[in-house]
Parts: structure tokens; C-alpha cells; sequence
């Protein structure tokens, strides 16, 4: 018999399904304010906001910090600039090799990051290149570039071409047009591609492991301490501003790509 | 006699001359904006694979240590030890158990977000898978790791529920707790599928968007039961979308070190084993080798997946 209700087993199964994806995030938060610092012991004792004060106060925490948020940066700037540039050539034309090209660009995320971590690796150690910032960089402006590609092709498929004709026929030339007609109706997608490459980049850890040396982003050394705890409930407020540098991105990327149908001359 | 004006205005300068460059010939404009990303990802990542592929032909001097730059097979040789066949086996067991977990605990939030949710009802969905994708992949290992201690929230829900005795001799099993769960293969395993579930759900629903509402009412007017209905019209047609799905599980199972490091025994998995090969034991030839085994069998995952129909679902 078909319905257009669902039914009780499949309401309990879609929704213990969500709350299993969610739950667990918010025990990071719950033990960030809890007094016992050498286990996980459940209930906390007790809850304190003292470890806020003494994660401020550990200085081994700030490097990390500070190098993080350098790489992202940089990362997401080229990864900005190179996914759009691809974009462009994938939506305005079909060519030969176009399929090559996007398997290219997917494939440092579809394959696991250990491959790409250890493949840059063995390219350092073959051309002896030194570790150094700008190897964690390389590494991830490359898985970056496919995000900024995805939201930037889906928004030039939605494009009209008419508008760039439109925009040729009053006068304009490429760069006018490009400035005036294409980059505003291009802008919300790019920043969110922009910003979902920021976050993942802030938030990397399996590929950096391989390309950063001794240095420490804020991911490995939360690594470091989860292997080796030490005053465990610190890890967790790092977690928690781990956690909001990716997440306040992320709501904003749905945000800006939500609306995306309304792209100019989209409506046709 | 007037001269009629012309229709063409005037160039202004460079921005004009080039427009007209790439009016005429789109292939240069074409050129220009593929170079920078080909040459970037070109060089960057096909010459890094190049590099991996080169060194897991070379080998290591057993007694010096030092890398022999010299063509040779006995890397490769040294995968086929009992121990590295293990390793490899236990790490392709470990990817299909996820895969399938993943797939049977997806296909009820896929099935409700694409065919029974609507309005805010599908936001909600939809950010509810989005957001555990995007969130930090470190503090989710990290909240599994504080969930399944020995004296965690699990213990704590068991006693309370009056299952305490049985929990905790559930624990004292080897193969299912050892001394907590975040020491045993059942704990590596429940994260491995909490982290890649949502890898699992979007192409699921983007294949069950995609199962028109009319034959499952023609199946109901033919008389099928629901079971019947799911069996032999939705199953087949979410098929591509599972299959899609499962390459991501399974690849991402396939090469990940940081979860079994973190919540697992100390049995080896293949990521682990590059990691630390690369790094303490600085074997690089036998790391890079190693690293080649989960690409062979993505390669023919990938094959199997593209006869499937699998890529028209991604």
C-alpha cells in the first residue's frame, strides 16, 4: 500500500539518525566547563570557567593558532582565484579533455588525504624542498580549489548568457563587463566557496600532518594533545574555537547560496 | 551627401583591443583562463602522485638506512609479508563494514529529507546533514573519544538504565570492548561511521529526489505491499546514488590514520601504517608503496562504481 504520509518506523529512523549526527558535537561544549581534569568521567563533578582562562594563558597554544589562520587565509585566496579561473573555462565552453580536467580538480578530495599528504611528501623529499609554511599552503590551496569550483560553476550554470550579451551589445568590452555584470552576480557564490575553503583548510589535519615538518597548526596540536592528554579540559575549549572558526563559515556559505536562484536572468 | 556613421565605436584603449582578441578567437581567452590552474594542479598534485609512484620503486638500505635511488621491485615485494597482508586485509574489512553501516543507518534520513520533508522541514534536514559534514573533523573524533571512555557518558546511560552488570561485561569481551570502547575495534568502527555518514546521505537523497513520485503509485495500483514497492522500485533506482555514496565511505575509511590513532587498539591500518612509516621509521619507499595500494583499489572501485551508473549520481 502506498501513502503520502511516512510512516512511524521511518519518522523514528530519520530522526535518531539526525540526533546521532548531532549529539555528539555537543559533549565537546558540556566538557569544556567541567572540573575533572584527568578523565572524562560522565556527569562532570562539577563545572568551572576557569579553563576559558587557562587556555588563554598557555602559550603553546598561540603559534598554532596564528599559523592556522595564515595558511587558510592564504590557502583560500589562491584556491579563490585558480577555482574560479576553471570555472570560467568549464561553463563558458566545451573542449577536448573537459572531462580529464574536473576528474583533475576532484581528485585531491576523492582520493583519501593520506595519498595527497604522502604523494607531496615524496615530491619534497625527491626535489629535497624544506618544510615550511609555504609546503602546509600548497597542499591546501590544491583539495581547496574543487569547493570554490563547485560553487562557482553552479552559479555560472544558473547565469544567463544573455546578460553578457546584453552587456556587449551597450558597449561594454570583457573587462567592464566582467567587472560590472559578471563579479556582482558571480560575488555571493565565489564568498561562499571562499569560505567553505576556509574552513576546511582551517580544520585540515590528515594532509598536513605530511607537509608541515615540526611546525603545528591548530589541528595537530590538538592531535598531539588527544594522543598525549594533558589538562584535558583546555583541549576542549580549543575545540569549541575550532569549532566556531569552521562553523560560523559554513552557516554562512548556506546563507549566501541559499538564494542563489535569483541570479539575474535566471528567471528565463 | 551624408556618410552613413558607423555601427563599430571606436577602441579605447588595451580592454577593447583584447575583447575583440577573445571575440574572434575564444580559444586564447579559453587558453588564458585553463593555464594558471592546470599548470597549478598539473605540477602541484600530478607531479607529487609521479613522485609517490617514483619513490615506491626505490628502496631502503637495511643497514644505513638511506634511500636507494635505484629501480627495484623489492619494495613492493615487502607489501606481500604476512604482516603488511594484514594490514591491508584488516584495513578492507574495517571499509566494507562502514560502508554498509553508513548505507543502512543513511537510507532512512535520505528517504525521509527527499521524499517526506518539506517547506522548513527540508532546511532543517538539510542543514542537519551539512553541518556535521563541514564541522571540524578533529572535534568529532574528539567528542566520540569522550562518549565512548570507560567512565563516559555510555557507562553512565547503561547504569542508569538499569544494564550496568551487563555493560560492563560486554566490556570486559576482548573483541568487543578490551577495557573501554575507545581502546576496541567495535569503537573505531562506531566513528568511522559517525565521521562519514554524511558522505553517504547527500547522494542518497539526490538519487531518491530523483525516483518519480508516479511509480510508486503505479507500483501501489499494481498492488504491491510497501515492501514490494521499496524492493523492486526504489532500491534499484537509489542503487547509482548508494553506490556513489559508498565510494566516498569506503575511500575515505580506506586511507584514514587519525581515527584508529585516536579511538582503536594498536592494530595497524593502512593509513597508519603510511604515516608512520614516512615519519618514525623514515621508510619513504615502503610508505609510498603502501600508499599506492588504496589508489589500485579505488581505481577498480571506481570502475565497478562507472558500470553501476554511479558517476551520473555524484
Amino acid at each position: 500500500m502506498h501513502s503520502d504520509r511516512a510512516s512511524w518506523g521511518l519518522k523514528l529512523g530519520a530522526g535518531l539518525g539526525l540526533a546521532f549526527l548531532h549529539l555528539p558535537i555537543l559533549l565537546i561544549f558540556l566538557y569544556a566547563f567541567t572540573t575533572e581534569e584527568k578523565s572524562y568521567q560522565f556527569p562532570p563533578p562539577g563545572l568551572t570557567l576557569k579553563w576559558f582562562g587557562v587556555a588563554w594563558e598557555r602559550a603553546d597554544i598561540w603559534p598554532p593558532l596564528w599559523l592556522s589562520l595564515q595558511v587558510a587565509a592564504i590557502a583560500t585566496v589562491l584556491a579563490m582565484i585558480l577555482g574560479t579561473l576553471v570555472a570560467a573555462a568549464m561553463a563558458q565552453s566545451r573542449f577536448f579533455g573537459r572531462d580529464q580536467i574536473s576528474l583533475l580538480i576532484l581528485l585531491p578530495i576523492a582520493l583519501p588525504g593520506v595519498i595527497t599528504g604522502m604523494a607531496l611528501r615524496s615530491a619534497f623529499s625527491v626535489m629535497d624542498i624544506p618544510f615550511s609554511v609555504w609546503t602546509i599552503i600548497l597542499g591546501h590551496a590544491t583539495f581547496c580549489i574543487v569547493i570554490v569550483y563547485n560553487n562557482a560553476v553552479a552559479r555560472f550554470r544558473r547565469l544567463s548568457g544573455g546578460i553578457l550579451e546584453a552587456s556587449s551589445d551597450l558597449g561594454a568590452n570583457g573587462f567592464q563587463t566582467f567587472r560590472h555584470v559578471l563579479l556582482p552576480n558571480l560575488g555571493s557564490a565565489l564568498l561562499a566557496g571562499g569560505m567553505l575553503a576556509f574552513a576546511l583548510s582551517f580544520d585540515e589535519v590528515i594532509v598536513t600532518t605530511f607537509t608541515a615538518g615540526q611546525q603545528s597548526t591548530l589541528p595537530i596540536w590538538m592531535l598531539q594533545e588527544l594522543v598525549r592528554p594533558r589538562q584535558r579540559p583546555v583541549t576542549n575549549v580549543v575545540a569549541i574555537v575550532v569549532f566556531a572558526v569552521t562553523f560560523l563559515p559554513i552557516l554562512a556559505a548556506y546563507y549566501l547560496t541559499r538564494d542563489g536562484d535569483q541570479t539575474a536572468g535566471a528567471g528565463k | 551627401m551624408m556618410q552613413p556613421a558607423t555601427a563599430i565605436l571606436p577602441e579605447r584603449g588595451l580592454g577593447d583591443r583584447l575583447t575583440a582578441l577573445f571575440w574572434r578567437r575564444p580559444r586564447v581567452l579559453l587558453a588564458l583562463l585553463l593555464v594558471p590552474p592546470l599548470l597549478w594542479l598539473g605540477v602541484v598534485y600530478l607531479g607529487s602522485l609521479f613522485a609517490l609512484l617514483l619513490q615506491s620503486f626505490y628502496s631502503i638500505d637495511e643497514f644505513s638506512g638511506v634511500v636507494k635511488e635505484e629501480f627495484t621491485l623489492k619494495t613492493y615485494a615487502e607489501l606481500f609479508r604476512a604482516q603488511n597482508v594484514d594490514i591491508i586485509l584488516r584495513t578492507l574489512l574495517m571499509s566494507a563494514l562502514v560502508t554498509l553501516a553508513c548505507a543502512v543507518i543513511a537510507f532512512p534520513i535520505a528517504y525521509f529529507a527527499a521524499r517526506f520533508a518539506r517547506g522548513r522541514w527540508k532546511a532543517v534536514f538539510y542543514l542537519g546533514v551539512m553541518l556535521p559534514l563541514w564541522s571540524s573533523y578533529l572535534v568529532k573524533v574528539y567528542a566520540w573519544k569522550l562518549i565512548l571512555a570507560k567512565e563516559g557518558i555510555l557507562t553512565w546511560t547503561a547504569e542508569h538504565m538499569g544494564v550496568g552488570a551487563i555493560w560492563g561485561r560486554a566490556l570486559d569481551e576482548q573483541w568487543f570492548g578490551g577495557s573501554s570502547l575507545s581502546t576496541s575495534p567495535v569503537g573505531t568502527f562506531i566513528v568511522f561511521v559517525y565521521i562519514w555518514l554524511p558522505y553517504m546521505i547527500l547522494p542518497m537523497q539526490a538519487a531518491l529526489e530523483r525516483v518519480p513520485g508516479s511509480m510508486l503509485e503505479a507500483a501501489a495500483d499494481l498492488g504491491a505491499s510497501r515492501a514490494q514497492a521499496f524492493r523492486t522500485v526504489i532500491l534499484p533506482l537509489a542503487l547509482p546514488g548508494i553506490v556513489a555514496g559508498s565510494i566516498f565511505t569506503f575511500s575515505l575509511t580506506l586511507g584514514d590514520y587519525i581515527i584508529p590513532q585516536i579511538v582503536g587498539t594498536s592494530a595497524r591500518f593502512i593509513g597508519l601504517a603510511v604515516y608512520q612509516l614516512q615519519g618514525t621509521a623514515g621508510n619513504i619507499p615502503l610508505a609510498a608503496a603502501f600508499a599506492v595500494v588504496p589508489i589500485v583499489i579505488m581505481l577498480v572501485y571506481l570502475t565497478v562504481a562507472k558500470r553501476m551508473g554511479a558517476f551520473d549520481a555524484l
